[in-house]
Formats: structure tokens, C-alpha cells, sequence
């Protein structure tokens, strides 16, 4: 198998109850790649974006993440769920970034960030701090190191949890309309954010409305419509002349 | 600089006037002067009438009970006697200890209640169901009595001792208090834990947080603003509820109590005393409270409640026992 490939998804369907969310998904990603994600309300772009790190379980294909199918060890002809424990090592090599941020409501931003590199990792508590603050300055928020989540906005808040996962050292990066809850003017800090994570080589797979920031970092963009991949292509083709009718019709709500 | 402020608005308001009347005719007919009127408030001849009765009720039974032939020397006397203070520490004792045991069963219950697994959830709801659904003075009487369906308590191979040496009224006290405790308990601590936005649990499976950790380092923290408000309430509940244990002679305040009055016969005396003591703690208790609730709703608005209120939920009846 090529071991460029990050993602790879064959037929993956996933109903809730009689309702079936993803009707069959097809893509790759390959390291190093930005893929974002576009499509109306309820098409399944969050439900996919939460396949990919086991949040939700498939129903039917094959997902298969960092070189190893998502949930399961294949032992020829037998799928073997895995236990609790190798689904979280798993999830630790796959950060994810939330449309309401979600940061730990208890804890400061430095707290957040070291959270991960030192409970699951093990890493030592120095070693930690160093790292979280010099991903902090990263992000551009050394001074908020501090403060607690309730007491920055949305972007400040946003930022950190790009940094929290990253500390991860993650080998692909997941994104859930990261700017969606933000106010307009905040928009711009997080997307620069990714916009640097996207330059200095990192995979991601990003579901946005952010046609801008789509045009310009993406290397391919899908359109999911209903629970399928409609369209796919460069962001040139597919956000310029797109195919389908309806790209065309919800491209045109849009832009 | 205050009492002469009115003076002066009520000098620009006249200029005001005066100058209005003095530019041009008005297109509109000149403002009337300005009337006084007196304000008669709505009388409330009702809350005065209650009022009188009510206090005429208060005065009655008050009267009642000083002509009573009660020695109040004696309810005051025995306020510090010995008996009654080894009676307080006794309840203090049983307050601690089953609270504390109510806490872990508590907590493990409710973790118990979220668990995949489907025998936990119900043997965790099984027990909260059965628990709150018996009345505690029968289940401290079941467990003072087991020794009548238990001759010995055995781990075989391991020991094995008489029922009626384990089960001493102390053990059956706790036991019963303890995990009827645990069982209220649990439904706080659930409560607490579903108030956390679930977003959370969700970020800390992202990172790659098992189960139980992130039961323990992201959801109970934050479940405690929630949960510390209500146990304070079982807290004090509970002291109440330790006075239950006299039935199984445990030597607890009204134990003690009723122990001197059997003997001098100033029965409301020493019932005096003993209400005296339990209302003190409860007080006591009740502030504690307040200033821990205080602490933890730092920064959270809207969350006060005053102390006078705080006190009345605690000392009305909780539940029916
Ligand atoms: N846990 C769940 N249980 C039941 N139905 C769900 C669940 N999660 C999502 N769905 C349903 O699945 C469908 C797809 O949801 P999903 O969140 O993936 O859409 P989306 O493309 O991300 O939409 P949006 O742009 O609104 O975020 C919706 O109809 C939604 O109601
Ligand atoms: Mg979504």
C-alpha cells in the first residue's frame, strides 16, 4: 500500500437508526495534502470528518487512517474490533479542531495544550510546558498563556485549540467549520493559523464555508451532497467550472 | 451639594417654561400648569388583618408554652452536660462516616449509571431504585436485625465472625445512612456530570483521553460547580437523619437524650435540648455552606443564593423517611 496515503476512504456508509448519513464516501488524501470538505447543511460532512478519528463508528467500506483501517485490525479474512485502549492511541495521532472549540472550560490555555502531551503521551511536565508555550507563540498567543477559556474570544479561543492539538504531534489534522461560530473580524486570525499549519507541510482535512481559504490552500476540494461524494477536483476546476448542477446551485448560494 | 440640587432642576424647569411662554405663540395651546397631585397608596387592609392573626396564633401557643410547666434551666443546663456532648460527637461521628461512604458509592454509581456496559447501568439504577424507594428507618432496622437471617458473616476460607458482633448498632447505623446516602448521592453526581457540555468529553477522546480519564480529570472537575450545592442540602439533610439511628440505640444525640429523660423524666426538657443542638448545627452547617458556594460560583453570574434562603431549604423536610 502506498504509505503516502493519509486517508483513504472506500464506500464508507454510516446510518443513524434508519436515517443513513454517509452513502457510500470515496476519497484519498495524501501526506502532505489539503483536503477540504464543502457541501450543504446535513450533507454528512461532520459525520465523515468524526469517522476518520473513531468518533463514530462506520457501518459498511473501509476507512483506512495513517496505514491502518480505523477501529479494526485485519487478520485475513476477519475484521477484529479493537479495544478502547488502541482506539485512543490511534485518536492521538489524528488532531481535531471543533466548530465550538471546546476547550476544557477548567483549565487555562496552557493547561489545555499540556493536557494531551502529558496524560496521554507521558511526556515529562517540563518538556510539556516548553513545548505548549512554544506552540502558543505559534498560534500567537503567548501572552494568553494564562487565562482561562472563558475569558478570551472566540478566535483566542479557537487558536488554542489548534494548538492543544497540534501538541499531539499529529500526523493529520481535522477541521470542523473551525471559523462558523466566529464573529466575521475573527475569522481572519485562525484562518492564518491554518494557512501556516497548511504551508509548513501538514496533512488536513478541512470542512468549511470559507470558499476563499478553500481557493487558496486547498490541493482538492469535495463537494458532499447527501451523504455522497458529488464532485471533486482542484479548486480551480471544481470552484470555477464546476460539473454538477447542484455544485453549481449551492456554489452560487455561496460565493 | 444634594439637597440643593432639586432647587436647581426645579429652577431650569421653570426658565424653561418662561421661556417658552415668552418666544412666539405656541402652535399648539400653552401648556397647562403643572398640577400637584397627592399619591394615596393602595391600602392593604388584608396583610394587616393576617398579620394581627397570625400573631395573635404565635402569642397564643408562645403563652402556651411558657405557662407550660417546662423548666427552661434544665433544657440550658443540660445543653453542655456530658451525656448530650458524647451524644454530639456521636452524631458528628455517624454524619462523617456515611457521608463519606455515601460519597464513594455515590460517585461510583453514577459513573456505574454512564458505563457501556449494560449490567452496570443496572445494577447501578437497580440500587438507586431500591434504596430511595424504602424508607430509611426501615432499612437501618433490616440491617440492625440481619443477624436474625445471618448467624455468621463469612468469607469461607477466609474468616468468619458472629453477625451479632459485626452488626453493632454504630456498623448498622452506617450502613444504613451510608448507602441510603449513596444512593441520593448518585442522582447529584449524574445530574453534575450530564450538566457538562458533552463537547468536552469529546475533546478529550480527540486527544486521545481513555474513558476513564477523562471521567476523572475533565468531566467530575466540572461537574462540581453543579454537584457541590445539592450535597451540601444531604449534608445537612443526613445530620437530621442521624437521629434515626436511635431506634437501633445507637447512642447518637436523641439516643443520649432520651437516655437522661428515662432516667429524670424531664422528657420535653431534654427534647428541648437535643432540638437545640441539631438546629445549632444545622446553622452552623448552612454557612459553611454558603461560603463554599460562594467560592465556587466565583465569576459565574447569577448563580447567589442568600444565606436565609439556603437556611430554609435546609431545614425543611427533604423527603419522607
Ligand atoms: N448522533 C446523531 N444521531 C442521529 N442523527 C445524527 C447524528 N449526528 C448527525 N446526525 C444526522 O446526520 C445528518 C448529517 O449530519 P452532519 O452533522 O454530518 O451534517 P453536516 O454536513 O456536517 O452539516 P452542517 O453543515 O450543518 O454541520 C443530519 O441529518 C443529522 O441530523
Ligand atoms: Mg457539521
Amino acid at each position: 500500500m502506498n504509505t503516502d496515503v493519509i486517508v483513504r476512504a472506500e464506500q464508507v456508509t454510516k446510518s443513524f437508526g434508519d436515517l443513513q448519513v454517509l452513502k457510500g464516501i470515496d476519497l484519498e488524501v495524501s501526506r502532505g495534502q489539503v483536503l477540504c470538505i464543502i457541501g450543504p447543511s446535513g450533507s454528512g460532512k461532520s459525520t465523515f470528518l468524526r469517522c476518520i478519528n473513531h468518533l463514530e463508528k462506520i457501518d459498511g467500506g473501509r476507512l483506512i487512517v495513517n496505514g491502518s483501517l480505523v477501529g479494526y485490525r485485519e487478520v485475513g479474512e476477519k475484521l477484529y474490533e479493537l479495544p478502547d485502549r488502541a482506539v485512543c492511541s490511534e485518536r492521538a495521532n489524528i488532531g481535531m479542531v471543533f466548530q465550538h472549540f471546546n476547550l476544557f472550560a477548567h483549565k487555562t490555555a496552557l493547561e489545555n495544550v499540556i493536557e494531551g502531551p502529558i496524560q496521554v503521551k507521558g511526556t515529562n511536565k517540563k518538556k510539556a510546558i516548553a513545548q505548549g508555550l512554544s506552540l502558543l507563540e505559534r498560534v500567537g498567543l503567548a501572552h494568553r498563556a494564562h487565562a482561562y477559556p472563558r475569558a478570551m474570544s472566540g478566535g483566542q479561543q479557537q487558536r488554542v485549540a489548534i494548538a492543544r492539538a497540534l501538541a499531539m504531534e499529529p500526523k493529520l489534522m481535522l477541521f470542523d467549520e473551525p471559523t462558523s461560530a466566529l464573529d466575521p473580524e475573527l475569522v481572519g486570525e485562525v484562518l492564518d493559523v491554518m494557512r501556516d499549519l497548511a504551508r509548513s507541510g501538514m496533512t488536513m482535512v478541512v470542512v468549511t464555508h470559507e470558499m476563499g481559504f478553500a481557493r487558496e490552500v486547498a490541493d482538492g476540494i469535495v463537494f458532499m451532497d447527501e451523504g455522497r461524494v458529488l464532485e471533486s477536483g482542484s479548486p480551480t476546476q471544481l470552484l470555477g467550472s464546476p460539473r454538477e448542477e447542484r455544485t453549481k446551485a449551492f456554489l452560487g448560494a455561496v460565493l | 451639594m444634594t439637597p440643593r440640587l432639586p432647587a436647581h432642576v426645579k429652577e431650569t424647569e421653570h426658565s424653561v417654561l418662561e421661556n417658552q411662554t415668552q418666544t412666539d405663540p405656541p402652535p399648539v395651546a400653552a401648556p397647562a400648569p403643572a398640577k400637584t397631585y397627592t399619591v394615596i397608596p393602595l391600602r392593604h387592609p388584608w396583610r394587616w388583618i393576617t398579620a394581627a392573626l397570625v400573631l395573635a396564633v404565635l402569642g397564643f401557643v408562645g403563652k402556651a408554652f411558657l405557662a407550660a410547666d417546662i423548666d427552661y434551666a434544665v433544657v440550658l443546663k443540660y445543653l453542655t452536660s456530658a451525656g448530650i456532648l458524647a451524644g454530639v460527637r456521636n452524631t458528628l461521628v455517624l454524619l462523617l462516616a456515611s457521608m463519606g461512604v455515601g460519597l464513594v458509592l455515590g460517585v461510583l454509581t453514577a459513573v456505574m449509571c454512564q458505563s457501556p456496559n449494560p449490567v452496570l447501568r443496572w445494577v447501578g439504577g437497580g440500587y438507586v431504585w431500591l434504596f430511595r424507594g424504602t424508607p430509611l428507618l426501615v432499612q437501618l432496622l433490616i440491617w440492625f436485625n440481619l443477624s436474625i437471617i445471618f448467624e455468621n458473616f463469612s468469607i469461607p476460607g477466609l474468616f468468619s465472625i458472629p453477625m451479632n458482633t459485626l452488626m453493632t448498632p454504630f456498623v448498622a447505623a452506617l450502613l444504613g445512612l451510608g448507602i441510603n446516602e449513596g444512593a441520593y448521592i448518585s442522582e447529584i453526581v449524574r445530574g453534575g456530570i450530564l450538566s457538562v457540555d458533552h463537547g468536552q468529553r469529546e475533546a478529550a477522546s480527540a486527544i486521545g483521553m481513555s474513558r476513564a480519564k477523562t471521567m476523572r480529570r475533565i468531566v467530575l472537575p466540572q461537574a462540581m460547580r453543579v454537584i457541590v450545592p445539592p450535597l451540601g442540602n444531604e449534608f445537612i439533610a443526613c445530620l437530621k437523619f442521624t437521629s434515626l439511628a436511635y431506634t437501633i440505640s445507637y447512642s447518637e444525640l436523641l439516643h443520649s437524650a432520651n437516655k437522661i429523660y428515662t432516667a429524670n423524666f424531664k422528657v420535653i426538657e431534654l427534647l428541648f435540648t437535643a432540638a437545640l443542638w441539631y438546629i445549632a448545627l444545622t446553622t452552623v452547617f448552612s454557612l459553611f455552606q454558603q461560603l463554599l458556594e460562594d467560592r465556587l460560583s466565583r465569576g459565574v453570574p447569577g448563580a447567589r443564593t442568600g444565606f436565609l434562603d439556603r437556611l430554609r431549604r435546609n431545614l425543611s423536610l427533604r423527603r419522607a423517611s
